[in-house]
């Protein structure tokens, strides 16, 4: 019997009876971080870190059904060790190591070898079983430091001031948001979230993380309140009665998609900026070789180039259908769908819009 | 090469038309006189000759990125431009380089001559000397398709902001055969010019939207049928006979019948209309004109089955003098005394006459009938202006033809839709089959475009390459212009200006159209 299984549910351990970031309800369910297609409604049991516990709590509305454990700390169930690892994706996110007499699996989740500064540094797991995701698993994705792209977001954000313009960014709400805010030169100007933005990020200062000073847009505020300002807002605000308050504005949107030129001008974003949650092409290889797997499963991204890559490079590779969407659903689709934000929808009388 | 490296990343940067404006200003600013010549061509479509095809470059990017050629290949299906995707694939440059935009069209007119390894050995040295943008800019330039987001007429505005010259003037300056070659950039922007060919900026009509009532009272508009060939220019300067296609293209050896042209009219005569078939005195559909396009040599027969004749709109140049400027109604009358003998070759383009909105919507309903595409509204006061302006010019289209069909197959979107399957394929029922009949790309929004996107990518049946087949599930209404029998299509009839016009969700796939009831609409001229 295989330690993991891909079932139509599933990633799925037989021997310990639970599953790994199930798409379909189940009974118990190890769960790497927040996003939406990791973290889904309607399981009996979850298990998940410290750190991301919160947010996930928040976004499913648990209560007393999630258990959490620290980085590193083991959890046995009928003779299976698992133990969670930082993925380095967002704050909170984790790799999962399962282990059986020996022998030892890693599933990813989401990860990025960058320490973004927000979220806990990625941590390489050796393993003879790599599951790893493929989001950027193509060559043409290859992420330049953050301090450039930062660099790139801080001098639009002058020259837009300097315009009388506010500068709009619109990212992804969890992760990417609290990476911009951590990480841009505040010096410049204030600050200003949309709701489900400053939701998240509340959740996160009071886990203790440290982040500059930022306001939540209301319907109190003036035109000239913004005047100057970096708002931060999700990709579904784009496009919204929600946006039409910051005249004149710079739309900026922050992905990983960015990098490619039909991607951004199909935004129709002023400017792109490829800040991405994933990891690019040489930082998957180089994962992929550290860990010494033998055997690689590749799930969503560039699932069956890059296993077919892998298998050239003389590895067991195998691609896997999961439900999994990446970064291409966190920009497409905006977010948060499925959990509306009880917060914003009373916003949206006023033209908010967080769906 | 860095100043127009940074004008394509400041053009790219920006959505807006008084931004790319700036920059342009501020290239034209700049730049070297040789550059700005050789901007403007390439933003006047005027690009050097490709000299290296580009199997072997997307051969040799892979072999620098020490990359096997498949995963290029798929890199390049996602990207969906061969310039950026080697770009992008290509290792970090080992040294940088100062030369200019000149120096490197002429480098890349250079490799003509040279053999493979020749040409491979400059390739490697050029990229191993250029920047990301520049790189991508240079890979532009040789493998041709090069947009910029900047039209002729945005060119023209910065270039007279820049100049100080009347932007009408340079519009008919820049237009015709120049090349940077050939002209300076002060010859050809100074100096009065001989080039007798020259024809002007064609004056385009954006489609009416609103209700035609809104143009205010009939009396005010002229309204003349918008017939479905190639929008021309007719010149005759010098006892010699030019004509222009709208795509600032001379193709006088395409139309011998125009020769008359020289016996009809006199020197210094310049008309605007449409290159039009028509046989026994009535238009034939573009498909007919369409067996004409691209052919080298014209045929006897050809000739005979489709004969040209050219519809006059409108007269821009008359005595030698121009008359843009002039009222619509002055020009329509001396258009009427140069076309006042009727003749099977020059045509005059006959108007409608209407007392009310009513009469002329009427008029728009034979639109199918008389084989014309709908009505043109002009304004009697208005001046021939240069470009797609607002205001004065109308087209009101016929509505088009629809028809509900399934989507078998999808394929990747090129540049701007990258990443997401936008190009499908539609098919009809027949006797039970889905017979595919056309393709078609536009019309849905960005949202449905995702939504389809996301249903395409779990409903997969086969992949061959960049190409999906998907269940048989999903109907559209296909709209087009016309319909033509076809040997060349597997379903026998072939489609004008297909797109999407809505996604029928309300629509079962067995509820789809059929092949017969396409074939009844079959237009038989
Ligand atoms: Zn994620
Ligand atoms: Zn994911």
């Amino acid at each position: 019997m295989p330690l993991l299984e891909f079932t139509d549910r599933g990633i799925y351990c037989p021997l310990a009876g639970v599953y790994l970031d199930p798409w379909k309800p189940v009974d118990r369910a190890l769960i790497t971080h927040g996003h939406a297609d990791h973290a889904r409604p309607g399981h009996t049991h979850y298990l998940c870190t410290e750190a991301a516990a919160p947010v996930i709590r928040y976004r499913l509305r648990l209560e007393n059904n999630l258990q959490t454990v620290k980085y590193g700390e083991p959890v046995v169930i009928n003779g299976v060790h698992f133990t969670f690892h930082p993925a380095g994706h967002i704050p909170g996110s984790a790799q999962i190591r399962v282990e059986h007499q020996g022998e030892v699996w890693v599933f990813t989740g989401d990860y990025k070898l960058e320490n973004d500064g927000v979220s806990e540094p990625f941590e390489l797991v050796r393993c003879h079983t790599f599951i790893t995701e493929s989001t950027f698993g193509l060559p043409v994705y290859r992420w330049k430091p953050q301090q450039t792209i930062m660099d790139e977001i801080n001098g639009w954000w002058r020259q837009n001031r300097a315009e009388g313009k506010v500068s709009v960014i619109a990212g992804y709400t969890l992760g990417k948001s609290q990476r911009i805010i951590g990480n841009v030169d505040t010096s410049i100007g204030n600050i200003f979230l949309h709701g489900s933005v400053d939701n998240i990020l509340d959740i996160f200062r009071a886990q203790g993380m440290v982040l500059p000073k930022t306001q939540r847009v209301t319907t109190q505020h003036k035109k000239q309140d913004f005047e100057g300002s970096l708002v931060i807002c999700p990709p579904s605000a784009v496009g919204s009665p929600w946006i039409r308050r910051f005249l004149p504005y710079s739309l900026g949107i922050a992905s990983g998609w960015m990098s490619l030129r039909g991607a951004r001008r199909r935004r129709g974003a002023d400017r792109g900026f490829a800040l991405s949650d994933h990891a690019d092409w040489e930082s998957l290889n180089t994962t992929v070789r550290e860990t010494g797997a033998e055997r690689v499963y590749v799930t969503h991204g560039y699932t069956e180039i890059y296993t077919q890559w892998l298998r050239e490079q003389g590895l067991e590779a195998h691609a896997v259908k999961t439900h999994y969407e990446g970064e291409l659903s966190e920009m497409v689709e905006g977010e948060e769908k499925t959990n509306p934000d009880p917060v914003e929808e009373q916003e949206n009388t006023t033209g908010g819009t967080a769906t | 090469m860095k100043n127009f490296a940074n004008l394509f990343t400041a053009l790219d940067q920006t959505t807006k038309t008084l931004g790319k404006i700036d920059a342009l200003v501020d290239y034209f600013r700049q730049a070297p006189d040789a550059d700005k010549l050789w901007a403007m061509a390439l933003l006047s479509h005027r690009r050097p000759k490709r000299t290296v095809n580009t199997t072997l470059l997307a051969t040799w990017a892979s072999a620098q990125a020490g990359l096997p050629l498949w995963l290029f290949e798929e890199s390049y299906h996602v990207v969906g431009d061969l310039a950026e995707t080697i770009t992008l694939l290509l290792p970090p440059p080992r040294t940088a380089s100062d030369e200019s935009l000149t120096y490197w069209i002429n480098f890349i007119r250079a490799l003509e001559p040279l053999t493979i390894e020749e040409k491979r050995a400059q390739i490697y040295d050029a990229w191993s000397r250029l920047d990301h943008t520049e790189r991508f800019v240079f890979n532009k330039l040789i493998t041709g398709g090069f947009r910029m987001g900047v039209s002729q007429q945005l060119m023209v505005k910065a270039l007279a902001k820049h100049t100080g010259t009347r932007e009408t003037v340079l519009a008919h300056k820049l237009m015709g055969n120049w090349t940077p070659d050939q002209n300076t950039f002060t010859q050809l922007l100074e100096e009065e010019q001989h080039d007798i060919s020259r024809p002007y900026p064609f004056y385009l009509a954006y489609a009416l939207e609103d209700d035609v009532t809104t143009l205010g009272t009939p009396e005010e508009w002229y309204a003349e049928h918008k017939w479905d060939g190639i929008r021309g220019q007719i010149i005759v300067r010098d006892r010699q006979l030019f004509v222009w296609s709208r795509g600032e293209e001379l193709v006088t050896d395409k139309y011998p019948e125009y020769t008359v042209m020289l016996d009809l009219l006199p020197d210094g005569t310049v008309l605007d209309g449409e290159i039009l078939p028509f046989l026994d005195d009535r238009p034939l559909s573009f498909n007919h004109l369409q067996t004409r396009i691209g052919r080298k040599t014209l045929s006897t027969k050809l000739l005979r089955e489709v004969p040209v004749a050219f519809v006059a709109y409108d007269v821009l140049e008359w005595g030698g003098t121009d008359l843009r400027e002039r009222p619509m109604h002055d020009r329509r009358a001396i258009l009427e005394t140069i076309c006042a003998q009727s003749h099977p070759v020059l045509r005059l383009s006959a108007l409608v006459t209407f007392a009310t909105w009513e009469v002329l919507a009427a008029e728009r309903l034979r639109a199918r009938e008389l084989v014309s595409e709908g009505i043109m509204l002009k304004r009697k006061t208005s001046s021939y202006r240069t470009g797609r302006r607002r205001g004065d010019w109308w087209k009101w289209k016929i509505d088009p033809l629809t028809v509900d069909a399934v989507m078998i197959y999808a394929m990747h979107g090129a540049g701007r839709r990258a990443n997401l399957y936008t190009d499908y394929t539609f098919a009809v029922w027949d006797q039970g089959q889905l017979v595919p009949f056309t393709k078609a790309y536009s019309g849905l929004t960005d949202d449905e475009i995702r939504a389809v996107d996301r249903w395409i990518k779990q409903n997969t049946l086969e992949r061959f390459g960049p190409v999906r087949s998907v269940k048989p599930e999903l109907v559209f209404e296909i709209a087009f212009e016309g319909i033509a029998k076809s040997s060349r299509h597997k379903s026998g009839i072939a489609l004008r200006f297909p797109r999407i016009r809505r996604w029928r969700q309300d629509k079962p796939a067995a509820e789809a159209d059929t092949l017969e009831s396409l074939r009844l609409l079959l237009d038989e001229r």
